[in-house]
């Protein structure tokens, strides 16, 4: 076995967390029962890592099986890359039959073609899930098997979850790839960004708790009737508006939790408006501003802003339309009508 | 009559009566809980309100206030805007020692979004005095409690000799050294 092949696996099992490591040795399934029953799972991770190498140089592990652990644990815990999500457009609107070879065969060949030195692995998930895996060389040297770019393609839908590696030249090989495969005709970015891979599937396939309007307005519930010791001496004099600020939240945030975004950002190409009499910026060109919120989760600390008493509600719509919109990378710039306000470009 | 008058109805006997203006309804609760687990000779009501005006249909209900102390959290400017909106709807002899401005947050230094200018400013502007704590410190809260409870006592008339007015010019001139 490869010196470059032991270390590669030295360092994918490193990365796991101690107890993980047997099952996702075992879903791996190179090692086989005996073999893994010889591992001492309880002594520290750099002789478990070592076991291992032993036993795959006794079976003769290659690169293209060792890439196989690296998905495995990427599948586990996919919230430590950032994921994009790009749609993909057909002309025509006949749902072809998807066939996952031939969807192989032309990915593979389509890089291939274009890079003799890449690593290509695929692995198929229960939820229609494609999991590609590539790492990337040059014509002179092998494929970095230290940065790989991940795409997760569910069949059934025109979106693809790309984590590009550091090596952002190979988007654009990568994306005809994809289009060429699925029998697409075009593919786009959609600005929208994040590490919780389950929470981009959750915003593109509306599958979060989205608040429809109802037509028949819902009767008053009495949410949380009474404090637990309700003091009497404490009186709440502000309470419709308190109800009032619950119920807009709930309107425009729905009951359930949030996906998970950690930042929004905006570019502001907008005219800088100051006082005429104080003439900053004679030059009538827009103001660059990049405004960028960050948090752990996003959106659920959007929707506690207002009980919270930090702003007030309804919140501002270039907030809470971002998973309506799908997307967290905004441009805001000038609308070109009579009303000075900007608007938000699709 | 939508603003704030601090002798427009009968006192009750031995009672007290404090507002809190504040947008950060949390720390509100949590300091009127810790008012009113101090030892005390009289009840005491503690109202609270996120701003002014106050609503008006529960105005007969409501019953003479004593001390208005307005919150305002140094890590949201929102919540100082929110304050200096509310004070346009205090009659004016409210301020004659019956208002007290309570900044909160002052433990965490790195968050500080308002001036301290800014809040000097107001207590300057409105003769009132300006209190700081933490709130979120259990020695600073169980002070701040106190201190509001006297400064209530005083203004309701409780202690003998001491007017709201004088007790403000007091705190005021101790201030300025």
């Amino acid at each position: 076995m490869d010196e470059t092949v032991a270390e590669y696996i030295r360092r994918t099992v490193l990365k796991i967390p101690r107890d993980e490591i047997k099952t996702m040795l075992e879903k791996w399934g190179l090692l086989s029962e005996t073999q893994l029953q010889t591992i001492n799972f309880r002594q520290i991770k750099e002789s478990i890592s070592q076991d291992v190498v032993q036993l795959c140089e006794e079976n003769s592990v290659d690169i293209k099986q060792a890439a196989v652990l690296d998905i495995i644990y990427n599948h586990v815990y996919p919230n430590k890359r950032v994921w994009c999500v790009y749609q993909m457009k057909k002309t025509g609107e006949e749902a072809e039959f998807f066939d996952l070879t031939d969807f192989k065969k032309k990915f593979k060949g389509r890089l291939r073609s274009a890079l003799k030195n890449v690593t290509i692995n695929f692995r198929e998930y229960e939820d229609n899930a494609i999991w590609i895996r590539i790492a990337w060389g040059t014509p002179y040297t092998k494929p970095n098997q230290y940065k790989p770019s991940y795409v997760v393609y569910h069949s059934q839908t025109p979106y693809v979850f790309i984590s590009a590696s550091v090596l952002k030249s190979n988007l654009p090989l990568l994306c005809q790839a994809l289009v060429l495969a699925s029998n697409y005709h075009d593919i786009r970015e959609m600005e929208l960004r994040s590490h919780s891979l389950n929470s981009l599937k959750d915003i593109v396939f509306k599958r979060y708790s989205q608040n429809f309007q109802t037509h028949y307005p819902r009767p008053l519930q009495e949410r949380n009737v009474a404090p637990k010791s309700a003091d009497l001496r404490i009186i709440q004099e502000n309470r419709n508006e308190k109800e009032r600020i619950e119920r807009v939240n709930r309107e425009v945030f729905g009951d359930g939790p949030q996906p998970k975004l950690e930042f929004a950002q905006y570019k502001l190409e907008t005219m800088f408006k100051s006082d005429p009499q104080m003439d900053v910026l004679d030059k009538k060109e827009p103001f660059r501003c990049l405004v960028k919120f960050s948090s752990p989760h996003l959106l659920e600390s959007l929707k506690s802003l207002a009980p919270a008493g930090m702003a007030d509600a309804p919140i501002s719509p270039l907030l809470t339309c971002i998973p309506q919109k799908a997307r967290n990378y905004f441009k805001i710039r000038e609308k070109k009508h009579f009303f000075p306000e900007s608007f938000v470009s699709p | 009559m939508a603003e704030l008058q601090p002798y427009n109805k009968l006192p009750a006997l031995s009672c007290a009566v404090l507002l809190l203006v504040g947008s950060d309804g949390g720390l509100q609760q949590r300091l009127a809980e810790a008012i009113l687990r101090e030892k005390k000779n009289f009840k005491i009501n503690i109202h609270l309100a996120a701003s002014l005006p106050l609503p008006p249909e529960r105005d007969h209900l409501r019953p003479r206030i004593d001390l208005v102390a307005f919150m305002i959290d140094i890590k949201s400017k929102y919540s100082l805007k929110n304050v200096e909106a509310s004070l346009a709807y205090v009659d004016d002899s409210f301020f004659l020692g019956k208002v007290c401005f309570l900044v909160t947050g002052v433990g965490r230094v790195n968050y500080c979004s308002v001036e301290m200018n800014a809040i000097r400013n107001l207590g300057e502007v409105y003769c009132s005095p300006v209190l700081f704590c933490e709130l979120e410190v259990e020695g600073s809260q169980v002070a701040t409690a106190q201190r509001l409870l006297r400064m209530l006592e005083i203004c309701a008339g409780h202690v003998p000799g001491v007017s709201a007015l004088s007790f403000s010019s007091l705190m005021r001139n101790c201030a300025d050294d």
